[in-house]
C-alpha cells in the first residue's frame, strides 16, 4: 500500500505539482501496479546477480580531445529567457 | 499509385529514371493531404526541408554520383529522434516549440544515404504508452479501423506506413513500440539488438531498454532501412563495436531449411485472442513446410518480465525526465523561485502516464525501497537473459504472437494502465535482454478481420536471421493471399 | 565570551573529515570534446551533451580516468578492477540533468592514505590520514545571482547560468574521519589539503588552483566529549578556497560547536558558508533530512574495469613524492628543520627550488623568498607565489648581486619594482637608474664629508677602535644613497683613518 502522503513525497521528489484528488488518484493507481510488480522479488534471490547493461560492454572511453562546440546562439537557442550570452533563471533558493 | 509500392520498387523507379526524387516526395506530400486528417499519423510534415532534399538527391543521380539504395526514398521519423532545426515534441507539451541544435546519429545517417524526411510523426508522449492515445497533442488512428489504435508508443509511425503517406519509417522501441504497432496496423518493425543502432539523439524514455528500428512494409526494405542506420557510432558508449550482420543478404536470401524455430510455451495461451493465436499456428505451419524444424521452449521468468519491465523503465524515465526543468529549453509556466516554476511546469508539461511513470520510478529508486523493488528487478533481468541464452542453445530463433489481441478502439483502456501494459507482454523480454526482435504480419484475425503480428527473436547481433525467417514467412504468406495485407486494407482517402 | 579554544579542548575532541573536489586539467570534459579552459565567454564551451539536451549521451574520457587512478595511486590506494558510474539525482538549476554522473558505491579507488607533518610545540609531528575513496564525477554550471543587495543568491531576483564549466571532470577525494588530532586539528587540516595539493601538482592533473576553484575543500567538523566513542554531530563548511581559509573555517567551527554544546544547545547538521572578512561561518542548507539521492548505476555508461598492466604502468610513471622530494631538497641544500617548515608554510618551497635549479645559491635563494618577498606578500594580504615576481627574477638578482652590479640595500628595491609590476629586474634597474657607486673618488669624497661631519667618531677609529667604523660607514651609504657597495666603502674608509 502507498499513501497519499507517500505519493505527496514522491511527487515533492520528482518536482511535480499535485492537486489532493491526483494525489489520491496515484495513490490508489499506484498501490495496484506496485502490488502487481511486488512479484519481481519472488524470484530475485541473493544468488543471482543484477543486471544494469543489457549487453555486457566495459571501458568505453574517448580520447581528451576538443570536438567542436554548439555556438552560443545554438546553445541559447532553446533558452525561454537568456540575458548577456547566459541562460536566464527564477531565483534559485536553497544554498545560504 | 506510387506510394503502394514499396521501397525497394521506388527505388528501382528512381534509378531506372522512371520519376524522380522530387515527384516521388511530392506523391507521399499529397498523399499526406489527402489522408491524414482522419489518420493523424503526423506532428510535423516538413516539406520544404524534404522537398529540398529530394532535389539534392535528383541533381546528385544527373551528375552520375554512386548513391546508396535508398537514396531518394521518402521516410517518417518518430518524433522522439533530433533533427537539428525541425521541432521535436516527443508527443509533449513539455517539449512543445522545441528545434534541437543538433542532429541525432540516425538522421545523420539518413542524410548520408540520401533518404529523404517528410516529417516526424505522433507517439506516446515520451514514447510512454502502447496506443498512441497519450500524445498530448492528438491520438493518431489505425488506418485499418479508424476508431482504433494504431498502436503504440510509435503508432504515427506504423500509421503513416499502413496508410501509404510513407514507404518507410524510423520507431524507437522500449518495451515493443515498434513491434506491437506493427501487428496491429499490418506492417514490418523491427527491434534491433540493443547497441546495434546508436541511441545519440534519440530522447531517452529507459536507457538501458531504448532502441531506434526500422519500420516498413516488406521485410526487404526494413532490411535496406535497418542496414542504412545500423553500426557503432563513438557518441554511444553502448553502440556495439562490431560489423553490422548481413541483414540485406538474409532477407534477400529467405531460406529456413535445416532452422530450428523455438515457440515459447510462456508467450501463448491465456489472455491472448484466440484468432491472434491461430494465426500464429498457422504461420508455423508455413514455416514447417518451407523445411524449418520447430521445438517448444520454455522460458519460466518471462512470466516475471512484465513486472521488472514496469519497474525498471519508469526507475530510468524518472531519471531521464527530470532535466525537463524549464530552466534551459522547453515548456516554462508559473511564477516565484527556480523551484516553484520547475514544480508548476512538470505539472503542467507532462501527461497522466508520464507523472504515473515518474513517480512510480522515483518511489523504485527511493532509499529503503531500491533493493525491493529496481534491485530485484535487474535481478529478474538476469533471469530472464539466462532463459533466452537456454532457450537459443535448442533454437536458431525464438517465436511468439507480437501481441496478445488486434487493435482496440481508442478509449477502451486508458482508464486501465494494467490491461494497457499487457499488451506488451510478449515484446517486453526482448528489451530486459537486449536480444533483437522483429514483428511481421500473420494475416486478418477471423474475430474481427484485423492485423495480427508474428513475432521473431534472435540472439544479440544475430539479427540476420529475424531477416533470414521473416523473409521466408512473408514470402509464403504473400503467395497465400495473393499480395501483400494491407491489399486488403480500406482504401483510405481513394474516392 | 567565556569559551575559550583551550576549555574547549578540556571537553571536546575534534573529529574532522575532508571532501577535496578537483577539477582535472584534461583538455575536454569528462563525458564531451567541450574545451575546458578557464575564463571564456559564457556559453562558448558547451554542446548538447554537457548542456544536458534531450537525447545527448555521455562519453567517458579516457585521460579522466588514467589522472583518477593515479591519484589513487599517489594516495596509497586500492584501484577496483570493476567500478561503475552511477546517477545522483537531486534537481539543481547548475546541473542541466539534474543528476549528476558521480560514483555511489563502486568508486575507481579507495582505502588510501596521505602521510602529512606539522610543527608543534613538540617539534614536527607526524599524522596518517586515512582515505576513504577517490571518485570521478562531473562538475556543475555558474550561477550568477543577479538584483538584490549583495548578488548572493539570497534576496537575487534572478539568475544567469553559464554551462561552460557543466561538466568538467571532476575527482573527488573523501577522508576517513580524522581522530587524534586535538589542538592540532585545524593545522592538521591545512597540512592535508597542503600536502594532497602538491601531490596534485606533481602528478600533473591539475593547475590544483584554489582561488580559481579547480581545488575546494569541504571542511566536516564535529566535536564530541572526551572519553566518548560516538560522534558528534557535524556541519559541512563548503567550498574553502585556501589553505588559510581551511585553517580558519576549521577553528571557528570547532569553537562555534563548542560553545554551543557548552550553552547546552544542540549542534544542526547543514552546510555552513565560510566568509575571508569575518572568518566565521554562517548556515547553509540544512543536512538535517537525509537527501534522497535515488542513486542508481548510469545505464549510458559502461563499467571501468583497468588491466593490472595498465594500472601498473600509471604507476611506474607517477613523479617523486613530494615528501620524498622534500627530504632531497633540505639534504641537498643542508636546511634545517625549522627553516624547511618555514618554506612549506610560506608555500614558497617549490619557488625556491626552481630558483636554485636555475643557479641561485640555496641559502641566497631562500632568504629572498622567506625575508624581502615574503615581507612584501604579507603587505599585500597574498601568497608569495601569487605575486608577478618569478624564481627566474630572483636568480637573476642574486647573480647581479654576485657580479656586484647590486648591492643587498638595491637588489630590494628591484624586487620591489618587480612585485610593482614595472618589468623585468634589467628593466627596472635601467628605468630606475639604480646603479652601484664604484668610482673611488666619489667615494673618497663622500668618506672625506662624513669625517668632516663625525671627527670624535674618526679618532676613535684611528685608535684602534674599529667597530665605531659603523657609524661613519653608515654616514657614506646615506650620502651616495645606498648606491655604494658597503664593503668597499669600509675597505676605503679604514685605508683612508690608517687601519687598512
Ligand atoms: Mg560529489
Ligand atoms: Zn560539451
Amino acid at each position: 500500500m502507498i499513501s497519499r502522503e507517500d505519493v505527496a513525497n514522491l511527487a515533492k521528489l520528482a518536482r511535480i505539482d499535485m492537486s489532493d484528488d491526483e494525489l489520491d488518484h496515484l495513490a490508489s493507481e499506484l498501490s495496484v501496479i506496485l502490488d502487481a510488480v511486488a512479484r519481481v522479488q519472488e524470484v530475485a534471490n541473493s544468488d543471482v546477480p543484477p543486471t544494469s547493461h543489457p549487453i555486457p560492454m566495459t571501458n568505453v572511453f574517448r580520447i581528451d580531445e576538443n570536438r567542436p562546440s554548439l555556438s552560443p546562439e545554438d546553445a541559447l537557442s532553446g533558452a525561454p529567457a537568456s540575458e548577456g550570452q547566459r541562460f536566464k533563471v527564477p531565483q534559485i533558493l536553497g544554498e545560504e | 499509385m506510387i506510394v503502394n509500392k514499396s521501397a525497394i520498387e521506388m527505388s528501382q523507379l528512381l534509378k531506372d529514371g522512371e520519376i524522380s526524387s522530387v515527384d516521388l516526395t511530392k506523391a507521399h506530400l499529397e498523399r499526406i493531404d489527402e489522408v491524414d486528417g482522419q489518420v493523424k499519423a503526423f506532428l510535423y510534415v516538413d516539406r520544404e526541408g524534404a522537398l529540398a532534399q529530394a532535389q539534392l538527391v535528383d541533381t546528385k543521380r544527373k551528375s552520375g554520383e554512386k548513391l546508396s539504395p535508398l537514396a531518394g526514398v521518402p521516410l517518417a521519423l518518430k518524433d522522439v529522434m533530433t533533427q537539428r532545426g525541425i521541432p521535436t515534441t516527443c508527443g509533449s507539451k513539455m517539449l512543445e516549440g522545441w528545434r534541437p541544435p543538433y542532429d541525432s546519429t540516425v538522421v545523420t545517417r539518413l542524410r548520408s544515404s540520401d533518404v529523404v524526411i517528410l516529417g516526424k510523426t505522433n507517439c506516446d508522449e515520451f514514447a510512454m504508452g502502447s496506443s498512441t492515445e497519450n500524445s498530448a497533442y492528438f491520438p493518431t488512428r489505425n488506418p485499418w479501423d479508424l476508431n482504433r489504435i494504431p498502436g503504440g508508443s510509435g503508432g504515427g509511425s506504423s500509421a503513416s506506413l499502413a496508410a501509404y503517406e510513407a514507404p518507410l519509417a524510423i520507431g524507437t522501441d522500449t518495451g515493443g513500440s515498434i513491434r506491437q504497432p506493427a501487428a496491429v496496423t499490418g506492417t514490418v518493425g523491427v527491434k534491433p539488438t540493443y547497441g546495434g543502432v546508436s541511441r545519440y539523439g534519440l530522447v531517452a524514455f529507459s536507457s538501458s531498454l531504448d532502441q531506434a528500428g526500422p519500420c516498413a512494409r516488406t521485410v526487404l526494405d526494413a532490411a535496406y532501412l535497418h542496414e542504412a542506420i545500423a553500426g557503432y557510432d563513438p557518441l554511444d558508449s553502448t553502440s556495439i563495436n562490431a560489423p553490422v550482420p548481413p541483414i540485406v543478404a538474409a532477407a534477400k536470401d529467405g531460406n529456413v531449411k535445416g532452422m530450428k524455430i523455438g515457440v515459447i510455451k510462456e508467450l501463448q495461451g491465456d489472455g491472448y485472442q484466440p484468432g491472434v493465436l491461430k494465426l500464429f499456428n498457422q504461420s508455423l505451419e508455413e514455416l514447417a513446410n518451407l523445411g524449418a524444424e520447430i521445438v517448444e521452449v520454455s522460458c519460466k521468468y518471462f512470466d516475471y518480465a512484465l513486472a521488472a519491465y514496469y519497474l525498471i523503465a519508469p526507475s530510468e524515465c524518472s531519471s531521464n525526465l527530470a532535466r525537463f526543468d524549464a530552466m534551459r529549453y522547453g515548456l516554462r509556466i508559473g511564477e516565484g523561485s527556480a523551484e516553484s516554476v520547475m514544480n508548476s511546469t512538470r505539472a503542467a508539461g507532462f501527461g497522466k502516464e508520464v507523472k504515473r511513470r515518474i513517480i512510480l520510478g522515483t518511489y523504485a529508486l527511493s532509499s529503503g525501497y531500491y533493493d525491493a523493488y529496481y534491485g530485484s528487478a535487474q535481478k529478474v533481468r538476469t533471469l530472464i537473459s539466462q532463459d533466452f541464452k537456454a532457450a537459443f542453445e535448442k533454437a536458431d530463433v525464438l517465436v511468439s504472437p507480437t501481441a496478445p489481441t488486434t487493435a482496440f478502439k481508442i478509449g477502451e483502456k486508458s482508464n486501465d494502465p494494467i490491461a494497457m501494459y499487457l499488451n506488451d507482454i510478449a515484446t517486453i523480454p526482448t528489451n530486459l535482454a537486449g536480444v533483437c526482435g522483429m514483428s511481421l504480419p500473420s494475416g486478418l484475425a477471423e474475430e474481427d478481420g484485423l492485423p495480427a503480428g508474428f513475432q521473431i527473436m534472435a540472439g544479440a547481433m544475430k539479427d540476420d536471421r529475424l531477416y533470414k525467417v521473416g523473409a521466408a514467412l512473408e514470402n509464403a504468406l504473400v503467395k497465400k493471399w495473393g499480395g501483400g495485407i494491407l491489399e486488403q486494407a480500406p482504401r483510405l482517402g481513394i474516392k | 565570551m567565556g569559551f575559550t579554544y583551550e576549555t574547549l579542548l578540556t571537553k571536546y575532541e575534534p573529529v574532522l573529515g575532508l571532501e577535496v573536489h578537483v577539477e582535472l586539467g584534461t583538455k575536454s570534459k569528462m563525458f564531451c570534446g567541450c574545451s575546458t579552459v578557464f575564463g571564456a565567454e559564457p556559453n562558448t564551451q558547451t554542446c548538447p551533451v554537457c548542456l544536458g539536451l534531450p537525447g545527448s549521451l555521455p562519453v567517458v574520457n579516457e585521460k579522466a580516468i588514467e589522472y583518477t587512478i593515479a591519484i589513487g595511486l599517489a594516495l596509497n590506494c586500492t584501484i577496483a578492477p570493476y567500478s561503475r558510474f552511477a546517477r545522483k539525482n537531486y534537481f539543481y538549476p547548475d546541473m542541466p540533468k539534474n543528476f549528476q554522473t558521480s560514483q555511489y558505491d563502486e568508486p575507481i579507488c579507495s582505502n588510501g592514505f596521505l602521510d602529512i607533518s606539522i610543527e608543534t610545540d613538540a617539534g614536527t609531528k607526524d599524522f596518517r590520514i586515512e582515505i576513504e575513496r577517490v571518485h570521478m564525477e562531473e562538475d556543475t554550471g555558474k550561477s550568477l545571482h543577479m538584483g538584490g543587495a549583495t548578488g548572493r543568491i539570497h534576496g537575487a531576483d534572478y539568475s544567469l547560468l553559464d554551462y561552460n564549466r557543466a561538466g568538467i571532470p571532476l575527482v573527488e577525494i573523501v577522508t576517513k574521519p580524522i581522530v587524534g588530532t586535538g589542538k592540532y586539528a585545524p593545522e592538521v587540516a591545512r597540512a592535508y589539503v597542503a600536502e594532497l595539493r602538491d601531490i596534485l601538482r606533481a602528478l600533473g592533473v591539475s593547475d590544483v588552483k584554489m582561488e580559481q576553484g579547480s581545488l575546494r575543500c569541504d571542511a566536516n567538523v564535529s566535536l564530541r566529549p572526551i572519553g566518548e566513542s560516538k560522534f558528534g554531530t557535524r556541519s559541512e563548511t563548503k567550498n574553502v578556497n585556501s589553505l588559510r581559509s581551511v585553517e580558519r573555517a576549521v577553528r571557528s567551527e570547532m569553537l562555534r560547536h563548542g560553545s554551543l554544546l557548552d550553552e547546552g544547545r544542540r549542534v544542526i547538521q547543514e552546510t555552513r558558508h565560510f566568509h575571508e572578512n569575518t572568518g566565521e561561518t554562517t548556515a547553509g542548507r540544512s543536512k538535517e533530512q537525509a537527501e534522497d539521492y535515488r542513486y542508481f548505476p548510469e545505464p549510458d555508461l559502461a563499467p571501468v574495469t583497468p588491466s593490472k598492466d595498465f594500472i601498473e604502468k600509471i604507476r611506474s610513471s607517477l613523479p617523486e613524492k613530494p615528501s620524498t622530494r622534500r627530504k632531497r631538497l633540505q639534504e641537498n641544500w643542508q636546511v634545517p628543520d625549522k627553516e624547511m617548515a618555514a618554506m612549506i608554510n610560506a608555500d614558497v618551497l617549490d619557488l625556491v627550488a626552481a630558483t636554485v635549479e636555475l643557479g641561485a645559491d640555496p641559502t641566497r635563494a631562500r632568504g629572498w623568498w622567506l625575508g624581502e618577498i615574503a615581507r612584501l606578500a604579507n603587505e599585500r594580504e597574498v601568497s608569495a607565489g601569487e605575486l608577478p615576481i618569478t624564481p627566474k627574477d630572483v636568480s637573476e638578482i642574486v647573480q647581479l648581486i654576485d657580479s656586484g652590479e647590486l648591492t643587498d640595500k638595491l637588489a630590494r628595491q628591484v624586487v620591489e619594482g618587480v612585485i610593482n609590476g614595472e618589468g623585468r629586474p634589467k628593466e627596472i634597474i635601467a628605468n630606475r637608474g639604480i646603479k652601484v657607486v664604484s668610482d673611488d673618488s666619489a667615494l673618497l669624497s663622500a668618506i672625506e664629508k662624513a669625517i668632516a661631519a663625525q671627527p670624535d667618531i674618526a679618532e676613535k677609529v684611528r685608535g684602534g677602535h674599529i667597530p665605531a667604523a659603523g657609524a661613519l660607514i653608515g654616514a657614506v651609504m646615506k650620502e651616495t644613497k645606498g648606491q655604494a657597495d658597503a664593503a668597499k666603502v669600509r675597505e676605503l674608509l679604514l685605508r683612508h683613518l690608517g687601519q687598512g
